[in-house]
């Protein structure tokens, strides 16, 4: 998945003379998980490049140069690392539109490595989706496959709004169904992981249906979209998986055409309960499928602590814990 | 608009001086074997931590301090009963060398109860009040306010104790670094900042990140003074740090100490480090490593024999063994401990 991350990065650097990459470690290094590797050598130092280790900085400058109509693709090293910027991103990049009566506007993304199962403890493994996705003036964005990750990675460069862009870094090797204990599976060896060459965009807020099913939704995004079809598979309870790929802007109508036809649901995310996204997908199906609805809408998510270094797969919503609560409501 | 600058070479360090262009005094026999024996223990522990991580007891993140064992080792030295320490995430030598148990430590990494944080911090998050070490944290640079109210709290008790704030040369360009300035040199408050200076923050060198690249220069727009010290050499250390550590128990603000150091390690495990060259590695080891200064002034000097500094490296051996020991077969915290001291 990383490949097609910096492919989208590279195939927008080609195309607009605008896109300008930086973050730290990205330029001579390449980015810690390798993201940007090689745009330096083939764009130059202008146009991607090091930045020390400042993330308000980083993305107030960022801010800047959207308003004067240039448009950054910056990395934050992981998504942990991001709440020195919160300011910047909460205050000026979501805001500039509507405060400037729209004479000015913030076409950026920030990209951000996040989510856990890679042994990073309370700084390395954090899922703060529901941070952004509660800022008025954002989208978010979370990708579960190389496929998508690139079309969608095109779509937020070009869309003319500030886009937070989470990348499940778990997946970045392969579709992470939450077996932890048996071989990671390569994305060469999933059709998702066939990545089209290129510029194709996967637009902001359209959902996939990832299995087609007709006894319960489950809706998930990033690594808990393999996780959720492992669960579906062992239970053998027939789910239909919805990936939704764009958390703001929300494909609605996919929620309730889903729900409308299986008249259950499970929410499956990684990170923490109160108050997370799952929240405000429980209120919308109760709100907009109340009545189709044979039992309460369940949530999976990450228990509400800090991450842990030990017991982390205690702590993981995985497959059996995803598939005690597909069972749980289909009993229901 | 030409943003990255051309490469300039990398800075060496200065050659040893305490910041004031003399040589450092010596600390005779019985510093000098102590501060072997603390060097030596905290290389051998990172030694064994990296073996450990390489057979996958130790998992995530770990950031080894070896190359940098004379700067909490020195800095050890100039303090009393009541300071304070607080560091970043590379911080199992500053844990050794506040005296904290290697046992403990070791325990930490491998995610066991007996862990500093009962295994749930990992190796970036481990404190002692007993032993003033206010951590181990895992975010750039958000130590460096701490550090600095650790020192309001001192000045405002009226005690004479001193918060030891380390952070490295990236750390220095977060902007929270300059607010803490401000406020120190404000408010008068005792603290020395001490920036490891290990010329790279991850994969990317001091001079492509840092337009000053003199870090104890940092503090003058608020007129904190600052020295430049060879951080590889424990006297010149010493030297620095207690001229450092009695101007904020004095009461005359903040100071900045850069420490000019080393890491012969990756940033962390994950890291093979192919930023920098072999040879530039391999030439502060064989010309400026901490531990074989020590060693050789020892032998020189004849304060102890080679068959005697054989003993103290097999009793610190041994200390380490029985810590990875300790922390091989300590079980993991219970699943319940999750749910504890997050709120009372
Ligand atoms: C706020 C924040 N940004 C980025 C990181 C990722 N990161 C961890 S260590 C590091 C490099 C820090 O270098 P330096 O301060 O020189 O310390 P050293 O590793 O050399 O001891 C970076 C970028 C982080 N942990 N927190
Ligand atoms: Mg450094």
């Amino acid at each position: 998945m990383i490949e097609a991350i910096r492919d989208a990065m590279d195939v927008m650097m080609a195309r607009d003379g605008d896109v300008v990459v930086f973050g730290e470690d990205v330029g001579f290094f390449g980015g810690v998980f390798r993201a940007t590797q090689g745009l330096q050598a083939k764009y130059g130092k202008t146009r991607c490049f090091d930045a020390p280790i400042s993330e308000l900085g980083i993305v107030g400058a960022a801010v800047g140069m959207a308003a004067y109509g240039l448009k950054p693709c910056i990395e934050i090293q992981f998504a942990d690392y991001m709440y020195p910027a919160y300011d910047q991103i909460v205050s000026e990049a979501a805001r500039l539109r509507y405060r400037s009566n729209g004479q000015f506007t913030c076409p950026m993304v920030i990209r951000m490595p996040a989510g856990g199962g890679i042994f990073g403890g309370q700084t390395h493994s954090q899922s703060p989706e529901a941070l952004f996705t509660h800022v008025c003036g954002l989208k978010t964005v979370v990708p579960s496959n190389p496929v998508d990750a690139k079309g969608l990675l095109i779509a937020a460069i070009e869309d003319p709004d500030p886009v937070i862009f989470l990348e499940p870094k778990r997946i970045y090797n392969g579709p992470f169904d939450g077996h932890h204990d048996r071989p990671v599976v390569p994305w060469s060896k999933h059709e998702l992981g066939e990545v089209p060459d290129g510029h194709y965009a996967v637009p902001l807020g359209k959902a996939a249906v990832r299995r087609t099913g007709a006894d319960v939704t489950v809706l998930a995004y990033g690594t808990m979209v393999h996780v959720a079809l492992a669960a579906a598979e062992e239970t053998g309870v027939d789910a239909e998986v919805i990936d939704l790929r764009t958390l703001v802007p929300l494909d609605l109508d996919a929620i309730t055409a889903s729900v409308g036809k299986t008249g259950r649901c499970v929410i499956v995310h990684e990170a923490t309960q109160t108050s997370g996204f799952g929240a405000e997908l429980s209120a919308l199906v109760q709100e907009t499928c109340f009545y189709h609805l044979e039992a309460p809408v369940a949530r999976v998510t990450g228990w509400d602590t800090p991450y842990p270094h030990a017991q982390e797969w205690d702590y993981f919503p995985g497959p059996a814990r995803v598939g005690r609560a597909l069972l749980e409501t289909m009993e229901q | 608009m030409a943003i990255a600058k051309k490469a300039s070479p990398i800075p060496s360090a200065s050659p040893a001086t305490n910041g004031q262009g003399a040589a450092p005094p010596e600390l005779g026999k019985a510093v000098e074997l102590a501060a072997y024996r603390q060097m030596l223990l905290i290389r051998r522990f990172e030694e064994k931590a990296g073996q450990m991580y390489g057979m996958g007891l130790i998992g995530g993140f770990c950031h080894l301090y070896i190359g940098q064992e004379a700067v909490v080792v020195g800095m050890q030295m100039t303090l009393k009963e009541g300071d304070q320490i607080i560091t970043g995430y590379r911080d199992h030598g500053h844990m050794l060398s506040c005296g904290m148990d290697p046992k403990g430590v070791m325990a930490e990494l491998t995610g066991r109860r007996g862990g500093y944080s009962k295994g749930k911090g990992g190796s970036m998050h481990m404190f002692s009040v007993e032993k003033g070490f206010f951590g181990g944290h895992g975010i750039v640079g958000a130590q460096v306010s701490l550090g600095t109210g650790l020192a309001f709290a001192n000045h405002y008790r009226g005690n004479d104790n001193v918060s030891l704030t380390y952070f490295g040369d990236g750390a220095a360009n977060q902007g929270q670094v300059y607010e803490s300035f401000n406020m120190a040199a404000l408010w008068k408050l005792p603290v020395v900042y001490l920036i490891e200076n290990n010329r790279y923050a991850m994969g990317t060198s001091v001079n492509r990140a840092s337009a000053q690249t003199d870090f104890s220069k940092r503090g003058l727009s608020f007129n904190i003074p600052g020295d430049q010290v060879d951080g590889m050499d424990v006297r010149a250390v010493k030297a620095a740090g207690d001229k450092a550590v009695e101007w904020c128990r004095s009461g005359k603000g903040p100071y900045i100490l850069e420490m000019m150091t080393y890491r012969y390690r990756g940033h962390s495990m994950s890291d093979p480090a192919k930023y920098r060259t072999r040879e530039e590695v391999e030439k502060v080891r064989t010309e400026r490593d901490p531990i074989e200064q020590v060693r050789a002034r020892v032998i020189a000097n004849k304060w102890a024999s080679e068959d005697e500094l054989k003993k103290v490296d097999a009793e610190v051996r041994a200390i380490v063994n029985e810590a990875a020991e300790f922390s091989t077969n300590d079980p993991e915290p219970d699943v319940s401990e999750l749910y504890t001291d997050i709120v009372r």
